[in-house]
């Protein structure tokens, strides 16, 4: 029983709907458009933030970089425009005195023009001399063999570790490098490692040597070109805190003012990653602001709609009301009928939405497609059930208050409209 | 069937209070063919809307087939309205977009009866007017006379003890008029009580007791 009568207020409605077939698609594109736009911007927020955050994987997060420069005021009878140089015993010092300090490398980079040599083949590749650390601040990932050791810096040996590309390119991808060797101006090196990088792919068109070596046969004396630093699960204060010592000691040991921006440059990734994070929170706050205003858009198209389908009806209302009708019964008939045009509307949208957005990421990784700015574009599927089901509930609410209306009308005043 | 005491309503228009039913005593008994008269303004159609359950009186009181009809809310009323009363209204007040037996049916649809069965018996009343071949029409491809005498189907299928009919031949010609008061007069003769509103002189003559309306009260 209780079911033919419900199959009986689905006819009423389906009529209704079916009478009036343009008012009920301009009702259900309001609600579409506002789920469609929604899904859309969230999908294309998150891809945005999934590329920055690729393009952090490259290197750790907590790290900080240390670069040379000239000082810019005079102290402590020094004149102004000294280069600062560092050396091992920089990398010594912050060894040793800096506390926090994880993994800690140099960099040594080769002057010139040079060429990188295997037999008759004759390359441009980047070399980089390292500490074992290295392999940690750029998340330098083996596949086949090692990354510098402890040993080859004692030692001074002449081994390298190659990324990748610079494998295929010199011995193709089948064969093997490992034991092969590698001239770097003038000095064969023994290849004892290959490595993949997440990052850019100019990361593995790298060369690492044990920056020891290089110091020693490219006439280094001990110089050091760049430093850098992992800093454990230190949070933003703490590597605040770090930065300030690391400063300071290197301004005490190289005579150059603490205030001195220009006589060294530190970079804190960390700092970086959470000014990156911030920029999101904002993003996503504007994409939040934006997305709600369509929903609410689409609640007050579907309000709207609802009071003109009400008004409309007030005569057949008044006429249903002569013949025995509850005002229940008319005001279920109604809400069901803004629910169900909500609910339909709204998940076709949320589907298209949602289509769209993995045709796209389906489209970007077919066709290789890599931007800076884009990345694996995904919906969070929470998210946009809970505003398809504020949607259901702004429609139902948006029919309940004119049919509640409707229904206090006096049915001869209603019959006679 | 129908006991109005000291029935009073008035109506605010503006600032001012009009004063339409002005104290209506009136006994009808069950299977009376009862016409009410009166001119326009003479509180003819607020009377019927009262009696109907449609409108609410402010004083006195009124008894249907001896229920107190007083202060009932929305529910209550719709459940007399379909129970003991079908309504004949002048303009038909066909739903447009159902067809001839739709229409019929729709006060069963109310009292949860059965599609099928709904269809059945709504078939049988549109038989009974004469209408059964126009079952699948909708009311916009029907004559005034046919759509009254619809109209007239779907207030008998829920076997009224009482038909209210406000000016039912209002809107036809003299001929279908003829034809319509025949129909109320069958249905009188089954003993349902029939009450129409008009100012028509021969409608009402064709009713067993005239009733006249003037200024909010009855003339005798």
């Amino acid at each position: 029983m209780a079911r033919l009568i419900d199959i009986d207020k689905w006819q009423e409605i389906f009529g209704s709907i079916r009478r009036h077939k343009l008012r009920t698609f301009l009702t259900a594109l309001s609600v579409w458009w506002g789920i469609f736009m929604l899904v859309l911007l969230l999908g294309a927020g998150k891809g945005l933030q999934n590329s920055v955050e690729h393009n952090f994987k490259d290197d750790a997060i907590n790290s900080l970089w240390i670069y040379r420069g000239t000082t810019s005021e005079p102290y402590k009878g020094l004149k102004s425009g000294r280069r600062i140089q560092f050396d091992n015993s920089d990398y010594d010092l912050l060894r040793e005195q800096i506390e926090g300090v994880d993994k800690l490398t140099g960099r040594y980079y080769l002057g010139g023009e040079y060429f990188v040599k295997h037999k008759e083949k004759s390359l441009s590749f980047d070399v980089r001399t390292v500490h074992p650390d290295h392999q940690f601040l750029e998340n330098t990932i083996m596949i086949e063999g090692r990354f510098i050791n402890d040993i080859d810096i004692k030692e001074y040996r002449k081994v390298c570790a190659i990324g990748q590309l610079v494998k295929e390119e010199f011995f193709g991808e089948d064969k093997d490098a490992i034991g092969e060797y590698i001239n770097v101006k003038g000095i064969d090196y023994k290849v004892v490692g290959v490595y993949f990088d997440e990052g850019h792919e100019n990361e593995m068109r790298k060369i690492y040597l044990p920056i020891t070596t290089a110091q020693k046969v490219y006439e280094g004396e001990g110089r050091i070109h760049q430093l850098m630093f992992t800093m454990g699960d230190a949070n933003l204060k703490e590597t605040q805190r770090i930065e300030a010592a690391v400063k300071n000691q290197l301004a005490t040991k190289h005579k150059f003012s603490p205030d001195d921006e220009q006589a060294i440059y530190v970079s804190n990734e960390f700092e970086d990653y959470k000014e990156f994070q911030m920029v999101f929170a904002f993003i996503n706050s504007f994409i939040w602001f934006v997305g709600i205003g369509s929903i609410i858009a689409g609640v007050i198209g579907v309000s709207n709609i609802m009071l003109i389908v009400v008004k409309d009806r007030t005569k057949e209302i008044g006429v249903r009301k002569a013949m025995g009708a509850t005002p229940w019964s008319i005001i279920s008939m109604i809400v069901q009928e803004a629910i169900f045009i909500t609910s339909i509307a709204g998940y076709t949208g949320m589907i298209t939405g949602i289509g769209l957005i993995y045709g796209v990421n389906t489209i970007m990784v077919e066709n290789n497609i890599e931007t800076e700015f884009f990345r694996n574009p995904e919906v969070d599927l929470y998210v946009v059930l809970i505003a398809f089901f504020i949607l259901i509930v702004a429609g139902a609410l948006s029919g309940l208050i004119p049919a509640i209306q409707a229904v206090r009308i006096n049915p001869v005043i209603a019959m006679k409209s | 069937m129908i006991q109005l005491k000291q029935i009073h309503k008035s109506y605010q228009v503006g600032t001012n209070k009009l004063d339409v039913l002005k104290g209506i005593d009136l006994d009808i008994d069950q299977g009376e063919f009862v016409s009410i008269m009166g001119s326009s303004g003479s509180g003819k159609s607020t009377l019927m809307n009262i009696m109907g359950i449609l409108d609410e009186y402010d004083e006195g009181d009124y008894y249907l087939d001896n229920t107190h009809i007083k202060g009932l809310n929305e529910t209550r009323s719709a459940y007399f309205r379909n129970r003991m009363i079908g309504f004949v209204f002048q303009s038909f007040n066909l739903l447009p977009f159902k067809n001839a037996v739709e229409n019929v049916a729709l006060p069963l649809y109310y009292q949860k009866v059965p599609r099928k069965e709904r269809q059945k018996i709504a078939l049988e009343y549109l038989d009974m007017v004469g209408l059964k071949a126009w079952a699948e029409h909708l009311p916009t491809e029907m004559s005034g006379g046919q759509q009254q005498r619809v109209a007239i189907a779907r207030a008998l299928v829920t076997q009224p003890k009482l038909i209210l009919a406000d000016e039912p031949t209002g809107a036809l010609d003299s001929t279908t008029s003829l034809e319509v008061m025949d129909l109320f007069k069958q249905v009188n003769d089954q003993g349902i009580t029939v009450l129409i509103v008009t100012h028509e002189n021969d409608i009402s003559a064709m009713t067993n007791r005239i009733i006249r309306l003037k200024d909010g009260l009855i003339e005798n």
